[in-house]
This record gives structure tokens, sequence and C-alpha cells, in this order.
């Protein structure tokens, strides 16, 4: 093998995948969430009761407050998660669309299922998500990212009140939507738990692939560049 | 000619002086500036009395209850002197054949200027027959009378949402006002709460007459000036709340010093009323100020929302009746569990796959 192949070979095998922006705003991200979960359950079940005059203490206050400040920074990563969409890479825009028009994605989706139900004995390589990790980002993590940011900030709005943004925009209509606000903090309560159950799945899987797959994953979201295993990158899919 | 309600007051012995006292804490009362004062001042005297027709379907008339105990402005005053509270069977004098009559002469002398004050709500099932008024279902009696009313006044949680009559399995199908099919469309004012707060109603009830027109209504139809704000945004114990001091147990140390009721189910930050502010009984107390956390009467389905003392609402179709906590922990103790079973698997196969090399 001449010095010229080895180093095309070595050029070839890592791509670019994520950029500098969807990086940082999927930590940024994790943290926030991570922060949301841990405040709203202290939230919903307080805890034990402090000592001492009400005046001298403000622990739900800062708890609030803190779950508050992440729910913004979460919204306003998302809404800019959104126009880098539009404005990144092709990759950027994965978990927001997935192909389901073409009749490859299906394929290769059933081909995924096999490899985690261990029928196959290889998965296939891929420089973004596979089509499996697509549609488990796309629902569990997109529009249960969305319904958090709406029920959130409609509850939100229901503190700030009538005439404050947050009511106008999201609590008005929301609370005739879901009949009352009790239903509404239900239902924030029910989708935090679909995007824990997501969390546990997708830290699961991403281990998983790291160790099993054929390309990198948990290196990609820290350095923004895919390496491939055996073979190199001439049979990946983008 | 109807008598002006200044005309009613003065045959009665008050004063020009008292009147005007009482047109400026009405203003306040509604929340209205001081100018407002002269322009219900000038209403009172100028507009004839508004006929009302209270009529009752299934409910428990702890709305009436409620109404005659108001004491800004006495019920009396609004009884006798501001409307004419022409058909109540519960406070009128009259009573059977001639009761009934009354309501056919309202409708007739009085047709399209009327307000129809709906406590309860008919049931549909069975034609109505879970519901007899005078011999006849409610259902045609409210029907018959919202079709000559100028508007709709829904008392109360039953007429409002449907209240503890149409909580599942609601066997009578009681259906709250706004939902009842063929009914006219009236313009509908609801003013919930099981029951509502007597000088909300009273102050419903001076406002449309003195302005001719409904408050400002929210989404719901409720007026904003009551329902805009939560018990829990003007509760005296929101401070332990911020602070972080709640009662545990309804007979622990927290319960005695006062603290917040949020842990033992106060449903004040999901409930919109003013009971925090105007309070109850001439603003003596209300239930949070007893001891015992708000069950939120004046919310949408509050039967059917799971315990009194929890606030998460039951969610049903998991064989059941479980909360989202409940519901969303053990699917994340699935998951969690089914990852590490796939993980100890994948493990294995790759140790397979391993040796076979």
């Amino acid at each position: 093998m001449s010095t010229d192949s080895i180093h095309q070979a070595h050029s070839e095998q890592a791509v670019y995948v994520y950029e500098a922006p969807v990086r940082l705003w999927h930590w940024v991200n994790a943290f926030a969430i991570l922060l949301l979960a841990i405040t709203g359950h202290f939230i919903g079940s307080p805890l034990p009761s402090v000592p001492g005059e009400a005046s001298a203490n403000f622990l739900m206050g800062w708890i609030r407050y803190l779950h508050f400040s992440a729910g913004y920074i979460l919204a306003i990563g998302f809404l800019f998660r959104i126009y880098w969409a539009f404005v990144g890479n092709s990759h950027a825009r994965e978990i927001f669309l997935p192909p389901v028009w073409r009749a490859s994605f299906w394929k290769e989706l059933v081909h995924e299922a096999k490899w985690y139900a261990m029928l196959t004995r290889k998965p296939l390589k891929y420089e973004g998500h596979n089509p499996l990790a697509q549609l488990v980002m796309h629902f569990a993590f997109v529009w249960a990212i969305v319904f958090m940011i709406f029920t959130g900030f409609a509850m939100y709005g229901e503190g700030t009140g009538a005439g404050s943004w947050q009511h106008t925009l999201f609590t008005s209509w929301m609370l005739s939507l879901f009949g009352q606000s009790q239903n509404l903090h239900t239902f924030h309560h029910l989708v935090m738990w679909v995007i824990i159950c997501f969390v546990i799945v997708h830290v699961y899987a991403a281990i998983r692939e790291d160790i099993m797959s054929r390309q990198s994953i948990i290196s990609s979201i820290i350095s923004g560049w895919r390496s491939f295993r055996d073979g190199g990158s001439d049979d990946v899919r983008h | 000619m109807t008598e002006t309600f200044y005309e009613v007051m003065r045959r009665q012995g008050i004063t020009r002086r008292s009147f005007l006292k009482y047109c400026s804490l009405t203003a306040a009362a509604l929340g209205l500036g001081p100018e407002f004062a002269p322009q219900i001042a000038h209403a009172m005297e100028n507009k004839p009395r508004i006929p009302v027709l209270w009529l009752h379907g299934l409910e428990c008339t702890c709305c009436s209850e409620s109404f005659i105990r108001s004491a800004h402005p006495l019920a009396k005053d609004v009884i006798l002197s501001m409307i004419s509270l022409d058909y109540d069977d519960t406070i009128m004098a009259a009573a059977g054949q001639q009761a009934e009559a009354i309501i056919e002469e309202t409708i007739e002398k009085y047709d399209g200027n009327y307000i129809l004050a709906c406590e309860g709500n008919p049931p549909l099932n069975q034609e109505g027959m879970s519901c007899i008024i005078g011999g006849r279902p409610y259902l045609e009696q409210l029907k018959h009378a919202a079709d000559h009313c100028k508007a709709i006044i829904s008392w109360g949680s039953c007429a409002s949402w449907g209240c503890v009559q149409a909580a599942r399995p609601n066997p009578t199908q009681a259906t709250p006002i706004h939902k009842v099919p063929g009914l006219a469309p009236k313009p509908i004012i609801k003013v919930p709460g099981c029951p509502p707060i007597a000088e909300v109603m009273t102050a419903v009830i001076t406002y449309i007459l003195t302005f001719d027109r409904f408050p400002e209504l929210d989404r719901q139809g409720r007026p904003k000036m009551f329902y805009s704000q939560r018990i829990h945004d003007k509760c005296y114990r929101r401070p332990h709340f911020d602070a972080g001091q709640f009662v545990e147990h309804f007979d622990d140390e927290g319960a005695r010093k006062g603290y917040c009721l949020y842990k033992v189910g106060c449903k004040g930050p999901t409930t919109y009323n003013a009971c925090s502010t105007v309070r109850w009984n001439g603003g003596l107390s209300f239930p949070i100020q007893a001891g015992h956390g708000c069950f939120g009467c004046s919310e949408d389905g509050f039967w059917d929302k799971g315990g009194f003392y929890e606030r998460l609402t039951d969610i049903h179709g998991f064989g059941i009746e479980a909360d989202a906590n409940e519901i969303g922990g053990t699917a994340a103790v699935v998951v969690g569990a089914a990852a590490a079973a796939h993980a100890a698997v994948s493990a294995v196969k790759r140790a397979r796959q391993k040796g076979d090399e």
C-alpha cells in the first residue's frame, strides 16, 4: 500500500457532521433538561418545610426561578436550533424532517429494527442519524419539547397574568384547549416522563452504537467529526 | 312604563346622598375608576329596571343561598330595588299555578328584554324526564324562556360546566346551558363556582344593568374582573409557598402555623376565582383561611379530575386510575429495565461474535 492511498483512506474515514452551533446547543439543551426535570420534580413534590419566618426564606421561589430560567434557555435554544436547521448543513435538518417519503428510509428502518432485535449481524453505516434514530428523535424529542415549551409557557403566563405576552401567546388559547389549568399541569408532568424515557433510550443507544456499530457516536457530538470503522466510508449512507 | 332604579330607591326612603354613595361604592367594587360613579348614577336614574327570570334546573340551590347572603350590595336591594326578579321559585311568594303563570306573563310582557338567569342545568336523557318543573321537563321550559330572552346568565358550576350531576358516568346526561342542543343562540355569561361568591353574582347583575352589556369575558365566557386570576396568585398564604413552608398533614405543626396547603392538595394554583380577594360571608373567610385547601369548584369538570386532595388529574385508559407521575414513573422504570436487558444481551452477542472471529 502506498502512502498516497493511506492518506486518501484516512481523509475519507472522517466526516464533519455536527457543526459547532449544533454541538453547543446539544449540551446546553441537555443540561437545561436535566435542571428542568430536577426543579420540576421539586415544584410538583416540594422538599420538606424549611423552619423560620416566611420572609426569611425563598426556597420554592428559587426552585421556580431556576425552572423558569432553564425553561427560557431551552426555548430560546430550541428556536435557535430551528433557525440552524435552515442555515446549517443537511444533518442539521435530520431530526426535524425524517425523509418518510423515501422508500429506502423505510427499508433501512426495518434493517435498523432488525439490528436492535439482534436478527442481523451488521448495521449499516450512517453519516448522520439512522432511520430509527431519526424517527425517535422526531417524535419523542422534537414534538415532546414543542409540547413542553407550549404548556410550560402557558402555565408561566398564568402567573404573569392577562395582558402579558406569555398569556396572550400561550395561556389564553391553551387553557381553553385543555379545559382547565389542572389538565395542563397533568400533561406537562406526563410529557416530562416521555422525555425522561427518551433520555434513557438516547443515552443507552449512543453508548451501544459507539461500541457496537461501525461509526463513532459519542466523540462525534463533542468533536463534530464522525469516523468509520471496518472498511472506511465507502458504503456510508448520507 | 317600568320605574327606574332611582325612583324605586327614593320610594323606599333612600336619600340622594346615600344613592350617590352607593354608586361610588359599586364603581369601586367593579374595579372601575371614580369617573364611572356618575355614569352608574345616570344609568340608574334613567333606565327601567331589568326583569329577570330565575329558573332552576338540576341544582342544589346553593347559588340562591349564596346570592341572598350578598353584603355589597345587600341582596335585598338587588332583588327589591335594582332588578325586578319576576320569577324565582325558591324566594318568590307565589306558588303552584300562580307561580308558573308569572313565567308566561314575563315572557310576553318583556319579550326580548329580560335576562334569563339559569341555576342548574337540564338533563337530556329520557327526553329530560329527570327534571320536571310544573309538570313539564325543565328542558322545554328553558328552551322556551331562552327563545325570548335578551341574554343568559349561567349561575354556578352546574349551569356553567355541569358539576356533580354531570360527573361520570352522567346517567341523566345533565348538560351545561351553553351545550344544550337547540337552545336559542343568546349571549351567555358564566359565573362558575359551587356556589359562586355572592358579591360576584350581584356585581355581575349591577354591571349588566348599569352598562346595558356584559362585562368583559374571557375565552371561557367568564367575567374577567373576577375570574382572570388564580386563588393562588392572591392567596394570603402565598409567602409560605414561596418560602417552601408546607402543611404535610392536616394535624401537624405547619397546619397550626398556617403554612401553605399545596402538599395536602390545595387546587388554588389551578383554580380561577376571586375567593382569595373577595372572600366569603361579607369578607369573613374562605376555605384556605379556614385551613382546608381549595378543591377547585369553579373549574370545568372538577368532580372528574381525581381526588380533591390531588393536584394532578387521573388519567383513564390504563386499567387503573393513575396520575401522570405514576404512569410516567412506571414507563421510565420499564424503559430503563428494557435498556439494561438489551445491553446485557448485546454484550453476550458481541462476546460470541468476537469468539467466532
